[in-house]
């Protein structure tokens, strides 16, 4: 397993992904309202690159005409064929039981400490005073 | 929608042949330059007169990007009108050494003014040439004729026969009668002539003609099995007006329509044929034969049965030679060639789908 430092904890806004390169796999980190997942940009329904797709709500419907919006933009819809994933637990909605996008670990840690190793990636310059995303994969 | 596109390429190194990708317009008007002041005109004045009422709009809501995969998107324009995306997201990144552009809107096959039917014709024909074959030589192009003037469309299958950029012949299989009433077989006839495949790709509700047999549909998702019933219709008609007895070289690609059926509507025809055939004494041979020669499929949006290998065994009824793979890029249900086929395939059956039928039947070289 590596560890790696993959961003500025400022760089990924709440609503938002940044797509990184963890040796050679590519990773989006979500920020969702301050808390950070990571998941793979291969859709697991066919490969696509899922990370690029649109951040959604969650779309509920009791009847024609009605219809509720919850957990904005807390899916992920992939660009390719359109698959809904939570992005929490990488859960697929439309298939739950068998399709689940590649999850990994991230925590946010402050510069202070990272610069202490053992953890540092070399092509990151690292402050002390900052917080940065590292990514377990 | 302006999602940027990884420039990846494919990890196999298998050349397929892909028998359906959806080119594009920015805008109708793209079509000027092709066409006489007259017919410029008359499209900006009165338009096209269709025989529906949902012209220029689709029938049912298609919330996820109208129907396209939401990568696809230039940064003007709709999907498949930017040949530079098409050949950095499709061609490059899927391996595609051949591709068949199937253009289906703006090419008369539905306008009920013939002259200006005619007009469409020749300036999509054009079109296609100048916009994509000729920039990118692996895409080819199809012949798009109005299917109701069909002493037109003969003339301009010859006008174009010669030209290789040029693989197929595209009518519309929602024609104004079933394709096998001989007022078509003029097209068939300069098919057969020239050597080239009819192509018939599925076209909705369009035409005129309800687009299921017991009526509209109430869904589109619903609506997606009318393309089903309505290539059975249509092979029925070819096969019992006798056209394949007619045009012993005729070939017909049915495009996105599936294949699955196809075993089941053949068994149905041979029973009946053999019992009730003094009706149509000039279809001399069991219906499944013609099917079995003179009739390919293309694969997207493919059947998935539970249990992966009896599309297997599905395949090994209709022959490994008859099927060709297709992804109908860059539509939201496109297949991709390696995810597509859920059970494992011989490298012959393998060289087969993905190249070499469509090599074959097209004479690509």
């Amino acid at each position: 397993m590596i560890r790696q430092v993959v961003a500025r904890a400022l760089e990924v806004a709440p609503g938002h992904c940044k797509i990184v390169n963890v040796s050679g796999r590519e990773i989006g980190v979500f920020n969702i309202n301050g808390q950070y997942f990571a998941l793979a940009n291969r859709c697991p329904h066919e490969g696509g690159p899922l990370c690029e797709g649109r951040m959604i709500a969650l779309v509920q419907s009791d009847g024609p005409g009605h219809y509720e919006l919850t957990r904005d933009r807390e899916f992920l819809r992939c660009p390719w064929h359109g698959w809904e994933f939570d992005i929490r637990t990488g859960q697929s909605w439309c298939d739950p039981k068998s399709t689940r996008a590649r999850q990994f670990h991230v925590t946010v840690e402050p510069g202070e400490k990272l610069v202490k190793g053992p953890y540092v990636a070399e092509t990151f310059p690292v402050s002390v005073e900052e917080e940065y995303l590292v990514v377990e994969a | 929608m302006n999602i940027p596109v990884r420039h990846a390429a494919a990890s196999s190194k298998l050349a397929i042949v892909d028998c359906d990708i959806h080119p594009a317009f920015k805008k109708p008007s793209d079509l000027f330059p092709f066409m006489e002041a007259r017919w410029r005109e008359h499209m900006t004045t009165f338009g096209e007169h269709l025989r529906q009422g949902l012209s220029g709009q689709l029938a049912w809501p298609r919330m996820s990007a109208s129907g396209m995969r939401a990568d696809a998107f230039p940064d003007d324009g709709p999907p498949g009108s930017d040949l530079k995306l098409m050949q950095r997201q499709h061609l490059d990144a899927n391996g595609v050494e051949v591709g068949m552009l199937m253009q289906l809107s703006k090419g008369g096959m539905e306008e009920r003014n013939l002259e200006f039917a005619a007009a469409l014709s020749r300036a999509i024909n054009d079109w296609q040439l100048e916009t994509f074959v000729r920039p990118e030589p692996r895409l080819r192009a199809g012949i798009v004729v109005p299917q109701e003037d069909a002493a037109f469309a003969a003339s301009e299958i010859e006008r174009r026969a010669g030209d290789r950029s040029f693989s197929q012949i595209i009518i519309s299989p929602r024609s104004s009668d079933p394709l096998g009433h001989r007022r078509y077989w003029p097209i068939y006839a300069a098919a057969e002539r020239y050597n080239l495949p009819i192509a018939l790709h599925v076209q909705g509700f369009s035409g005129g003609h309800v687009s299921t047999p017991s009526g509209w549909p109430t869904y589109y998702l619903q609506e997606h099995y009318a393309a089903v019933t309505g290539m059975q219709n249509t092979l029925t008609s070819l096969v019992f007006e006798g056209v394949f007895e007619r045009f012993p070289k005729l070939s017909i690609v049915l495009i996105e329509g599936g294949f699955a059926w196809a075993p089941a509507l053949g068994w149905r025809m041979d029973k009946h044929w053999a019992r009730l055939r003094a009706e149509v004494p000039h279809v001399k041979r069991p219906p499944s034969e013609y099917i079995r020669e003179h009739v390919w499929f293309t694969t997207q949006p493919i059947e998935e049965p539970e249990n992966p290998q009896h599309l297997a065994e599905v395949i090994e009824w209709i022959g490994w030679d008859r099927l060709m793979f297709s992804t109908d890029y860059p539509h939201w249900d496109f297949d991709h060639p390696q995810h597509v086929f859920k059970f494992s395939m011989t490298d012959t059956h393998k060289a087969k789908v993905y190249r070499d039928n469509a090599r074959a039947l097209y004479r690509l070289s």
